[in-house]
């Protein structure tokens, strides 16, 4: 494949496609959102909160309603059912309805004929608010039960508190040479898409009684949920389109007050509506990164073999749940995929606290503990004077294994990852090795492809196709997925090409569509290419079967000698004895009828079997190497850098221009996250948010991004669409970690947080100069009062994925009963 | 009266147009509302982001920060103004062969100041290329297939039979 042809056997799987879209985004025609502008449109504007905290005593609407050009008002008292992206955390109100959780909760919604006059009327609504006493970060909700943020929570203002024991860790740790403690800090960050979120509603009044939402939205079936719920509408007669996302990376995931209160707003006034949300607002809808503080102790041998570890988080969750409890089960999943962990355990607690919920960023849950894992097993390699490549290549964990918290690991391209890494940029001869100032540094990842389980309960596919099959040869093929820029529409297009013979272009695509498309559960959790692939196939496959039956009575030869390829159908060993595509689908359509097949994925049952087990199963898991170049300047802290290596083991490449993307684009991302990105609050005032704009949310522009060299590994997975595992997550979570112990190595201060700032960096090297501890991180890690941990023992200790019966007495063994 | 509407004259992707609309609104609201043209996106609508880039005068302009009736009589150019008679500017074929368009929100900012850049140079280096569009944001890409669309572009602009590096769309194998 050297000369960038597609492997052997596939027509046009791994070649670098131009996308389906793409001529489409060149020219400026593909419709977002906010593109969308409908007669009679009104539009519409949401009152926020001026309080981290505080009780409604009284909302006046009057003078706002009254307003020549509004035609609508609303407040929390219209919609007052609430919702949520988890079943178990469904503690959101479109509109505020007791209760204020952080600057910039919605309070109230105005719809008029302008945008100017909507603006207007939301300065004539009076709210009168009792202020509360404010949680401004998760250490101070440990401390502050009350009051308490919401009326559910596992203690006081504790969200969830997780305790998970896989084998007996001190046990682990007494076997160990080497037993290190770390604590680490992993600043919140946002997601930042270049589209700010927007929706347009309208309603189609009794009989109909029709809604249709187009939203800037990866997960329309989940707002197709919400809204029948809160609306009280029946599902079959809401409509919900996702149009094209301008960027997600998960911040456009959760169901939003802006989408339901635009709903209603059409319901109420009978014109359509349409809101998007300023570049503040987009702050203010957040999900973003979880602030997390981390705690890690971990044993090892003198080769490095680690004999247990034992992790903790914390994390800062905002004012509501969203996806708020598999984050903090994220945090805690997959440090067992990379290097083996014999015994495990983890103990995650998710905090409320008075400011924009957190949810899921790129890399969900995982990005935090990757940073800490990564720059911990760094400072134990120092420890083992080991080389840090050659410690995690000796640990790797074993392909087609399954790990102490029962995740099934398939295909595990980490070592050939590490190994381009290595090679390419020169580790050898360079790591220790660079003058002063100048450092490189490792880590590794890995990520999902997909999440094994469903959001809500529920034994249906995860995704499903339907495929048309055109007299004219074109085929089409309808999928509930999402575009948010990634490609998941060139994915469907190029696998029904691959199986069907025909070129990508050939294929129409129509995703994102409740009314049109079958349910694929959304853009998240980098499933799309997996889970809508396979059901791609299925689909197309069962087309092809039918074809090639009357394909080969026609041509009068076996079905088994029949291929599909370059717009015909034809016999392998004749290939002039052939039909184009268009006739083979005339002779089906004219002895069997319309010709359309459907397909649909459903993940494997995953081998965990405890509670808690629903987080980190996937399908299949990709794997990362990063090595990071920095410059450090030790006088300011300024930190440069100018090259990142990265291999990406994607299973197989089905559209290599598009995995080329999404890794570097990766890259980007944890090079932002390292560096610079942060939402920052005054805590001391009023926890409002510091800096809600694109000039003081620092990010990337072209004169911070480094140059990226770029390795696909490919170690084709049997549970992906041709091998396919994922490449749109997995790449960002090396490249803190990487910057961090490319820092140690360029000046020798640990920065174990981030983003790691100059003035993190100064402070460590000020230090340094004084003799004290050359770091900059955090202290401590408060006491929980943590639960009764859940034990599982893990494979190799005989256990069957489920755990042990609870000790009735506490103190006693597990599985031991009182006698 | 505060509702009066301002009419201006200008030449909009070549074409002499009229247009109508309420004097307190940006040339990128003019665009978007009042010409139905929305290929200008916009990202903060303060100037941050770059992200409603369009040319006036050949010059890239945040079109958010511009008064429409600060456009009368300029030559105003926008993403739609880019393909001529059903073929893509080069720049566009390259950013559509290469995947720097991802989510697409940002590439019609990007493409124009891109254009901008290489009526002035037509073979920049790859720090030029980073500094003319250092004030655009973009989210998806890391800019690296940006920048590689740019020199393609820009090398078949000059007439030269450009194809895109191997490791451009494979990777370094």
């Amino acid at each position: 494949m050297a000369s960038g042809k597609q492997p052997a056997g596939f027509h046009v799987v791994g070649k670098a496609h131009r996308k389906v879209d793409a001529t489409a985004k060149v020219t400026g025609i593909t419709r977002f959102a906010d593109d969308l502008f409908l007669p009679r449109m009104l539009f519409a504007k949401l009152l926020r909160s001026p309080h981290p905290h505080a009780r409604i005593v009284s909302v006046d609407t009057s003078r706002a309603a009254a307003l020549p050009g509004v035609k609508a008002v609303l407040t929390g008292k219209d919609l007052p059912i609430p919702f949520g992206i988890l079943p178990v955390s469904q503690d959101e109100h479109a509109l505020a309805l007791d209760k204020v959780r952080f600057v910039g909760d919605p309070v109230a919604a105005v719809a008029a004929t302008t945008e100017e006059t909507a603006t207007e009327a939301l300065e004539l609504i009076t709210v009168r608010y009792e202020p509360l006493r404010a949680v401004p970060d998760a250490l101070d909700a440990v401390e502050h039960p009350e009051p308490a943020i919401h009326d559910y929570a596992d203690a006081g203002n504790i969200h969830k508190l997780i305790d998970l024991e896989f084998g007996d860790v001190d046990a682990g740790l007494a076997e160990a040479d080497v037993v290190r403690e770390d604590l680490f800090f992993f600043e919140g960050n946002t997601h930042l898409p270049m589209e700010q979120h927007a929706a347009v509603a309208d309603w189609s009044p009794p009989p109909d009684g029709k809604l249709t939402l187009w939203s800037a939205t990866q997960t329309p079936h989940y707002v197709h949920r919400a809204l029948a719920k809160v609306l009280e509408l029946p599902a079959a007669r809401i409509r919900v389109i996702a149009c094209p996302n301008g960027g997600g990376f998960g911040g456009k995931s959760d169901p939003f007050s802006h989408e339901i209160a635009a709903a209603k707003l059409a319901m109420v006034t009978g014109r359509p509506v349409k809101i998007t949300l300023t570049r503040e607002e987009v702050f203010y809808c957040h999900r973003g990164r979880h602030p997390t503080l981390m705690w890690v102790k971990t044993g090892v041998k003198k080769d490095g073999a680690i004999t247990g570890m034992h992790f903790k988080s914390l994390l800062d969750g905002g004012g509501y749940g969203s996806y708020g409890v598999a984050s903090t089960y994220y945090t805690g999943a997959l440090q067992t995929v990379t290097y083996h962990v014999p015994r495990y355990k983890f103990q995650g607690a998710r905090a409320f606290t008075n400011k924009p919920p957190c949810g899921p960023k790129r890399g969900h849950g995982t990005p935090q503990p990757r940073f800490a894992l990564e720059v911990h097993l760094d400072k134990i390699a120092e420890q083992l004077e080991m080389d840090p490549a050659e410690l995690r290549l000796k640990h790797l964990v074993p392909p087609n294994s399954l790990t102490a918290n029962w995740l099934r690991i398939g295909t595990m391209g980490l070592g050939p990852c590490i190994e381009k890494v290595v090679r390419g940029s020169g580790w050898k001869d360079r790591f220790k090795k660079l003058p002063y100032g100048k450092g490189i540094g490792l880590a590794c990842s890995s990520y999902i492809t997909g999440a094994g389980l469903p959001i809500y309960w529920n034994a249906m596919p995860h995704s499903g196709v339907q495929l048309k099959c055109d007299r004219g040869g074109g085929v089409t093929v309808f999928c509930g997925s999402t575009e948010i820029g990634q490609g998941s529409d060139s994915i469907l297009a190029t696998i029904v090409a691959e199986v069907l013979g025909l070129q990508p272009l050939d294929v129409a695509v129509v995703t994102g569509d409740t009314d049109l498309t079958p349910v694929d559960l959304g853009s998240y959790s980098s499933r799309v290419t997996l889970m809508t692939g396979n059901a791609a196939i299925q689909a197309a496959e069962r087309a092809r079967d039918v074809i090639a039956l009357h394909a080969a009575k026609k041509l009068e030869t076996a079905i088994a000698r029949l291929t599909f390829a370059e717009g015909r159908v034809f016999d392998v060993e004749d290939p002039e004895r052939g039909l184009t595509f268009a006739e083979a689908v005339q002779l089906a359509e004219a002895a069997e009828g319309t010709i359309g097949t459907v397909g649909s994925y459903t993940p494997a049952p995953s081998a965990g079997k405890y509670r808690g087990a629903g987080v980190g199963p996937s399908p299949a898991y990709s794997y990362s190497a990063c090595v990071a170049e920095v410059d450090v300047d030790p006088a300011t802290g300024i930190v440069r850098v100018p090259k990142i290596w990265i291999a990406h083991d994607v299973g197989r490449a089905i559209n290599a221009a598009t995995v080329m993307g999404q890794i570097e684009g990766s890259v980007y991302m944890g090079l932002g996250e390292a560096l610079m990105e942060e939402m920052a609050y005054r805590g001391n005032r009023n926890v409002v948010h510091k800096i809600p704009s694109l000039l003081e949310y620092k990010s990337p522009t072209t004169l911070e991004m480094s140059d990226v060299v770029t390795y696909i590994v490919e170690d084709p997975d049997p549970n992906g669409p041709f091998g396919a595992k994922e490449c749109g997550q997995g790449p960002l979570l090396p490249v803190p970690p990487a910057v961090a112990n490319a820092v140690y190595d360029a000046v020798g201060v640990r920065i174990d947080e981030v983003p790691i700032t100059p003035e993190k960096v100064f402070k460590a090297l000020r230090r340094k100069e004084k003799g004290e501890a050359p770091r900059f991180g955090p202290a401590a890690f408060p006491d929980i009062a943590w639960p009764e941990p859940i034990r599982v023992p893990p494979p190799w200790e005989g256990g069957d994925g489920k755990a042990v019966p609870a000790s009735p007495i506490p103190g006693l063994a597990p599985g031991v009963s009182r006698p | 009266m505060p509702d009066a509407k301002a009419k201006i004259a200008l030449e909009l992707n070549g074409e002499a147009v009229e247009v109508a609309f309420a004097p307190h609104k940006t040339l990128l609201e003019v665009l978007r509302e009042d010409l139905g043209l929305t290929g200008t996106k916009h990202g903060c609508e303060l100037g941050e982001c770059g992200t409603c880039t369009v040319l006036v005068d050949g010059t890239p302009v945040l079109s958010c920060l511009l008064l429409g009736l600060a456009c009368a009589g300029r030559r105003v150019k926008t993403v739609e103004g880019m393909a001529q008679r059903g073929t893509l500017h080069p720049l566009q074929e390259a950013f559509a062969e290469l995947g720097a368009a991802q989510c697409g929100y940002c590439t019609p900012a990007f493409l124009l100041a891109a254009e901008a850049l290489l009526a002035s140079r037509a073979r920049p280096t790859r720090d030029e290329i980073k500094q003319a569009l250092s004030g655009n944001l973009c989210r998806c890409t890391g800019y690296i297939k940006i920048y590689e669309a740019v020199e393609l572009a820009a090398a078949r602009m000059r007439g030269e039979d450009a194809k895109p590096a191997p490791e451009t769309l494979y990777g370094v194998r």
